[in-house]
């Protein structure tokens, strides 16, 4: 939908305030706590990456803002999310814990995404409702547009949340599946958090488009262009977008502008595409410390609070990785099983 | 009992399944409005709905995508590729979502869907509506990939896949839709997955085939019998995966002599792992060399008829092998 300055996206600031979204003070320390909590497990993860603990741990530092302003207008129980690797933060807040984050990084038989099976990430849970994806890139696009047809077609009042990279808009699927989302109306939100790099390829070089939101009017619905950095900003984005989707008036393509902090994987190092100045810069629009720097403008949250909360979340986040760390492995003779139905799922 | 071709097969056993099921929905290209392009899914718009009968955009990844997503939300789709050789752009969907979805999720999520693509050779589709792919896809875990060839298998079948928790890739020979005539009981029935079934019995030689080489051998095992008196056993796979090796390694322990006919270039195709089979488990029943026939390694059959007879094994041929296999 062209805005009124001439942009064919539509972007979103912060003009909207917490409680003109229907926001709590419960609401934002949740929130907080969540983003917070992301934070914490990709520092986990890193250092036990570099104990030699965790062969491959694919980071969510910077886009916590983005993930969980989102995420945080689905409803757990009803809703559907279908994230990608870089998604800790929604798949929390869709209910998943930082034990069950550590069981898949670990790769332990109780891993709810898949036993072990999957790299750490590939986050998958039928109780929770989150879909599980797998590695070639938006290929969960048109999964996502079947769920929302699904769940048009049976007449439930379930939204689909569809995330992705930027780097997820080349592919063929991501077109197909906008596509006939856009065709058939359905009730979904795709949300591209866009990092600016698909791992080192730069944006310009994967599209002659400043917005990737830009292409949403293609389809037939909005896009929307929102500070990935700015997590209430993302809320009242994905609101408008979740509402708009569960009254039947169809999908939306949120762009949210973020930065990963941390290379694309452990297995990465970004100082060969990212000059370390540009890092650090980005780092000074750190979505958890803007939040934090807004919890206290608001008067939610004290400085003192903050930090006696960082250590009361690290210490719950270094007791799931020990928990997870305990848990028995998959047994290898499970290698050949659920290669088809075995009669008894549930 | 009604007589019925395979088209009509498919189409009667798609109709019931729908009217039978409402989480039955089915989408494709030119599946609707058009009744598909060899008029399967003919009638059925006006019966069930646009909600329920999917014309798509021309993204045969995103069909069997979109199905994927249906499978795992209640649904029972059953996609159509308009033609096999147009499911190439969705090998990445069946090989690394469709096939894998219930293995990396350690049992949790299961995909119960069916992908239906008409193929094979003998009706001038020269390259590209002619192909064989029942090996790139044979070749997957994960997925039961099935050929049945005549009216009772079509419909015993394809029950038998829209009823199975696990995606079936069900694969119709486009000459045996009219082509292929046979009784179908009009109560409904199974024939399960993953069961060949001995179309001819005989004992000097085993004949193992699908599709329609099926009916090839056939013509050319009754030709043997009238004309030589030799005895030919054709076993029919009908599943290409999981393959059904005990009837085919009864039939050969029986008659000591195995041939394995398929339409599919030679090469790495499925007959290949049907003969690797008879080889590792029945070696030392054997009366004579496995036999492989199979289509030529070029790139595809041509348009130009005698290009197309040229590339598909045909009754003549067959006839000489059998023979030859059978006084060995």
């Amino acid at each position: 939908m062209p805005s009124e300055d001439g942009d064919v996206a539509t972007r979103v600031t912060t003009a909207a305030s917490h409680e003109a979204l229907g926001l709590g003070e419960d609401d934002l320390l949740s929130i907080h706590r969540t983003m917070l909590t992301a934070r914490l497990v990709d520092e986990a993860s890193f250092r036990l990456n570099r104990q030699g603990k965790a062969p491959f741990v694919v980071p969510v530092s910077g886009h916590e803002g983005c993930q969980v302003g989102t995420a945080w207008a689905l409803r757990r129980g009803q809703d559907i999310w279908v994230p990608y690797y870089r998604d800790v933060a929604v798949v929390l807040v869709a209910g998943m814990t930082p034990v069950e984050i550590f069981l898949g990084l670990f790769a332990k038989a109780d891993d709810p995404s898949s036993g072990g099976r999957q790299m750490p990430s590939h986050w998958g849970s039928r109780r929770l409702g989150i879909i599980s994806h797998s590695s070639p890139i938006a290929t969960q696009v048109p999964h996502a547009a079947g769920i929302a047809y699904a769940a048009k077609y049976r007449k439930e009042d379930a939204v689909v949340g569809c995330w992705f990279g930027e780097g997820a808009t080349s592919e063929g699927a991501w077109h197909e599946g906008m596509n006939f989302a856009g065709i058939h109306k359905l009730p979904i939100v795709f949300i591209c958090e866009n990092n600016q790099y698909a791992i080192s390829v730069a944006q310009a070089k994967q599209m002659a488009v400043e917005n990737v939101a830009d292409r949403g009017p293609a389809y037939g619905f909005p896009g929307v262009v929102v500070d990935g950095s700015d997590v209430i900003a993302c809320y009242g984005a994905m609101r408008t977008a979740v509402d708009r989707a569960r009254a039947g008036e169809g999908p939306t393509l949120i762009e949210a502008k973020t930065y990963r902090f941390f290379p694309h994987t452990s297995d990465d190092d970004d100082r060969s595409y990212r000059t370390r100045e540009e890092v650090e810069a980005a780092k000074h629009r750190d979505p958890l410390h803007l939040f934090e720097h807004y919890l206290r403008k608001v008067g939610v949250l004290e400085k003192s609070a903050v930090d006696e909360l960082a250590v009361e979340v690290k210490a719950e986040v270094d007791k799931a990785v020990d928990q997870a760390w305990s848990a028995p492995d998959p047994e290898p003779s499970s290698l050949t099983r659920h290669v088809f139905s075995e009669g008894d799922e549930a | 009992m009604t007589e019925k071709n395979v088209v009509t097969a498919i189409h009667d056993t798609l109709h019931e399944r729908m009217a039978a099921d409402e989480r039955v929905v089915i989408l494709g290209e030119d599946i609707a409005t058009r009744g598909g392009v060899f008029r399967v899914t003919q009638g059925f718009l006006d019966e069930f709905g646009e909600e329920r009968v999917i014309d798509t955009p021309i993204a045969e990844g995103m069909i069997v995508g979109v199905a994927v997503g249906m499978a795992l939300h209640g649904l029972l789709p059953v996609a159509e590729i308009e033609f096999a050789d147009f499911i190439h752009p969705a090998f990445d969907q069946m090989v690394s979502e469709v096939s894998r979805m219930r293995y990396r999720t350690n049992g949790d999520f299961g995909l119960p869907m069916v992908v239906r693509a008409p193929y094979g050779g003998g009706v001038h589709g020269a390259l590209y509506h002619s192909q064989s792919i029942e090996a790139f896809y044979g070749h997957i875990p994960g997925l039961k990939v099935v050929v049945p060839s005549t009216p009772y298998d079509a419909t015993g079948m394809l029950r038998a896949a829209i009823d199975d928790p696990d995606p079936v890739l069900f694969l119709e020979h486009k000459r045996t839709y009219r082509l292929i005539k046979g009784d179908v009981p009009d109560e409904p029935f199974v024939v399960p997955i993953g069961k060949a079934d001995v179309k001819r019995e005989g004992d000097d030689l085993s004949v193992i085939s699908y599709g329609l080489m099926l009916h090839v051998c056939l013509e050319a095992a009754s030709r043997l019998q009238d004309q030589e008196g030799v005895k030919a056993e054709v076993v029919d796979v009908r599943t290409i995966n999981p393959l059904d090796t005990e009837t085919i390694l009864t039939s050969v322990r029986k008659t000591g002599k195995a041939m394995v006919v398929y339409e599919d270039n030679r090469t790495y195709g499925a007959g290949a792992e049907i003969a690797a089979t008879i080889a590792e488990e029945a070696m030392f029943d054997l009366d004579g060399p496995i036999v492989r026939i199979g289509g030529p390694d070029v790139p595809a059959m041509g348009f130009a008829t005698n290009l197309e007879h040229a590339f598909l094994p045909d009754a003549d041929r067959i006839y000489t092998h059998m023979l030859e296999l059978a006084r060995f």
